[in-house]
């Protein structure tokens, strides 16, 4: 068997039903290797949009999204989309070709230390300079992808390590010597969190990304049910618990809720859940949490610490540890009533922000659009969004119903990813509805994936807010430098319908609230991807805004 | 917990077995550059175990800082154990080669006898210059080189400290 074959039948073992990816001189061998076999190949038109795709897969699938690319230019262009994945642990397994072995360090063509070049971004690199190595390197690649804090994991081989043959064993099971992610949480940090969880007057919890990654909605929300505690999420966290729940409050952070800002100033006990305490969720290290108890969930010991400082450390898998925490709560207390002082403010706080925060006064606005979209897509559908304003006002203004069925960039904020990784979404749960709510800009940068999602039948909708600008930095232009714009239009270039005319796709312009209703309903339905062109206008702004380096304290709310 | 007197802070040696293959001292090294970790040595080398080296690291920090890069290494798939190590319960040591001008006769007897006092050993006398070897704590290297500073010091090369905890652990 060669190493190519060695490889595609690893991938198989592993599960693996879809790769993304694109062919090139040194992963040639992988590409016949894939003729006849029994996973899907999705060809991109740019492999940062593979590796996008493969990391929208592995946030729906909850397990590896694979892609592939050919050596140097190929394997740099995945960069950007595997240190995406890093920024928000996500399991992308990256496969790429590499020159041959007597090759390596002589500058050969298309020849990139991609090992090198991707170490910070990865979880961890493979080189198998040996062509029975294959098999346990793919098995390895996984578990470490997957287990503890996910992360993308690459492999990169060598093209006569591809070609050589050898006969081979695949084993079930194997250990990585250094690497064994925490489980288990410790029993009598647990216990310290059950003393002040039940001694607080005002407890918050802060659910981040992490009960998304571990898929805790239950615990969470058996949690927050028998304390009442109110919850906040980070951004990455959005739609770890239902934001229409009585006791949600959405994301806190710099374009937080207004009122999730608010209230965990007031609080007395955070309980971050899975959350890293990021400068764009608590604004200044300093500040955020003075005087309160910290309690910290996290299945990554090196969080632990790291920006802030707390006073009870869960290391664990959230998942189990909420389990623990919950039943050793119930022995304690009976479920709590759903009126108190705290919750009383909950809900002053939420009227207050809803009466004081107006909408940019325009017949379509970017809260318009997405209230509309919320009403017309079932609760099950998924989201994803570009990087930016338009991703701003999702957070602020759709509503996640149903746990896990959002995703954005949050860590890298990488614009161009939406799109791909809508796509790669799709191809992990193609029964439901998947969204990219996006700004030109963004989606300018990967528009092309527009083929594949043709190609493929994997109809998306790009509900496309548009306002010809790159709408956060004119933003912050305006805010920040005196309304001196420099590098931020996009001068009505290009025409968004005929450009998903072009690929084969339904171009609808949306004007008016009307026509948005019957564009959504018609892209629902398309058979093929659907951009919604919504012109809206260069100067809104998003709003509440947390200034960089301020604290939440320090919120605009633009009113 | 003070190694060297010319450092601001506190001193620590940190201790990894780490996996015996290439590009494991690129993971770490780059580890520590791209999270802001002040390392003032590495050394790295191998141990009772074939497929095991050993990493000797002696950082300037503060607590907090410490305790963040241990969690890093910690992380590392190539990490296998990492230890802060007690330097009242350790045996810590460095190597340094320092060459010096010595050349009228006075200065020349005067550097043979500090190396002596030092228990160092004189490697090289050439026409103009003087070459000792100094084994020790950071600090009596520290105190040898000041005490020769005057001399001139035309090339010196310190290896980093290696260290071991004392006795059997646990």
């Amino acid at each position: 068997m060669t190493g190519a074959k060695a490889l595609i039948h690893a991938l198989e073992k592993e599960g693996v039903d879809v790769v993304f990816g694109l062919p090139g001189g040194a992963n040639l061998p992988i590409y016949d290797a894939l003729v006849g076999a029994n996973l899907r190949h999705i060809l991109v038109r740019h492999e940062q949009s593979a590796a996008h795709m493969a990391d929208g897969y592995a946030r729906i699938k909850r397990k590896s999204g694979v892609c592939f690319a050919t050596s140097g230019p190929g394997a740099t262009n995945l960069i950007t989309g595997i240190a995406t994945a890093y920024a928000d642990s996500s399991p992308v397994v990256a496969v790429t070709g590499q020159v041959p072995l007597n090759m390596i360090g002589k500058d050969a063509f298309q020849e990139t230390d991609i090992i090198g070049v991707a170490n910070p971004c990865t979880k961890y690199s493979f080189q198998p300079r040996v062509v029975t190595e294959i098999p346990e390197t793919v098995k390895k690649a996984f578990y470490i992808a997957e287990s503890g804090r996910p992360g993308p994991v690459l492999i990169d081989i060598p093209k006569d390590v591809q070609q050589a043959t050898a006969d081979m064993k695949f084993p079930d099971l194997i250990k990585v010597r250094g690497y064994n992610p925490v489980v288990d949480a410790n029993l009598s940090e647990l216990s310290k969190a059950v003393d002040l969880l039940l001694k607080s007057e005002r407890p918050i919890i802060m659910a981040g990304g992490g009960v998304i990654l571990s898929g805790a909605f239950s615990e969470l929300q058996a949690l927050a049910e028998l304390l009442m505690i109110p919850v906040v999420t980070t951004f990455k966290g959005k739609g770890a618990f239902p934001e229409n729940h009585p006791l949600a409050m959405g994301p806190i952070g710099m374009h937080g809720h207004a009122e999730a800002n608010k209230i965990i100033l007031e609080a007395d006990l955070i309980l971050a859940i899975g959350a890293r305490f990021s400068d764009r969720s608590v604004g200044r290290f300093d500040e955020f949490g003075k005087g309160m108890n910290i309690i910290h969930m996290d299945i990554d010991p090196a969080e632990i610490g790291k920006n802030k400082s707390v006073d009870v450390a869960i290391v664990g898998d959230v998942k189990s540890s909420l389990r623990t925490l919950v039943k050793l709560l119930s022995k304690k207390t009976a479920k709590k009533e759903a009126d108190n002082p705290w919750l009383r403010r909950r809900k002053e706080l939420i009227q207050y922000f809803a009466d004081t925060i107006k909408d940019y006064p325009r017949e379509i606005t970017a809260r318009k659009s997405l209230k509309i979209l919320r009403e017309l897509l079932p609760a099950e559908a998924i989201v994803t969004t570009e990087v930016g304003q338009c991703q701003m006002w999702a957070s602020l203004h759709f509503d996640v119903i149903s746990p896990g069925t959002f995703f954005s960039s949050t860590g890298l904020g990488t614009m161009g990813f939406g799109f791909p990784a809508s796509i790669g979404a799709k191809a992990a749960r193609p029964k439901v509805p998947v969204v990219d709510i996006a700004g030109d800009g963004s989606f300018n940068m990967t528009e092309n994936s527009l083929a594949v999602s043709v190609l493929e039948k994997l109809p998306v909708i790009v509900f496309l807010m548009n306002n010809y600008m790159l709408g956060m930095v004119a933003q912050w232009q305006r805010t920040f430098y005196n309304r001196r714009y420099s590098g931020v239009h996009q001068k009505n270039c290009p025409d968004y319908v005929k450009i998903a005319d072009a690929y084969g796709a339904q171009g609808i312009r949306a004007e008016s609230a009307k026509d948005l209703e019957k564009a959504i309903k018609a892209a629902i339905k398309s058979d093929v991807a659907t951009v919604i062109d919504i012109p809206i206008d260069p100067d809104e702004d998003v709003y509440p805004f947390v200034a960089p380096g301020t604290g939440l304290k320090d919120m605009i709310t633009g009113a | 917990m003070t190694l060297s007197s010319e450092a601001q802070g506190s001193w620590y040696i940190v201790t990894a077995l780490v996996e015996n293959k290439p590009g494991v001292l690129f993971r770490v090294t780059n580890l520590f550059r791209a999270r802001n970790f002040n390392i003032e040595s590495i050394t790295v080398g191998s141990t009772e175990q074939q497929d095991l080296s050993r990493m000797t690291i002696t950082t300037n920090s503060d607590e907090k800082t410490l305790d963040q890069l241990v969690k890093q290494l910690r992380k590392l798939i190539d990490v296998v154990e990492v230890k802060v190590l007690d330097t009242e319960k350790s045996v810590y040591r460095e190597l340094a080669l320092i060459k010096m001008k010595a050349v009228d006769p006075t200065t020349r007897s005067e550097i043979i006898n500090y190396s002596t006092i030092f228990r160092g050993n004189i490697l090289d006398i050439a026409k103009d210059t003087i070459t000792v070897e100094i084994t020790g704590t950071p600090d009596k290297i520290d105190a040898f080189k000041s005490l020769v500073e005057p001399y001139g010091i035309t090339q010196l090369a310190r290896t980093g400290v290696s260290a071991l905890p004392r006795g059997m652990e646990n």
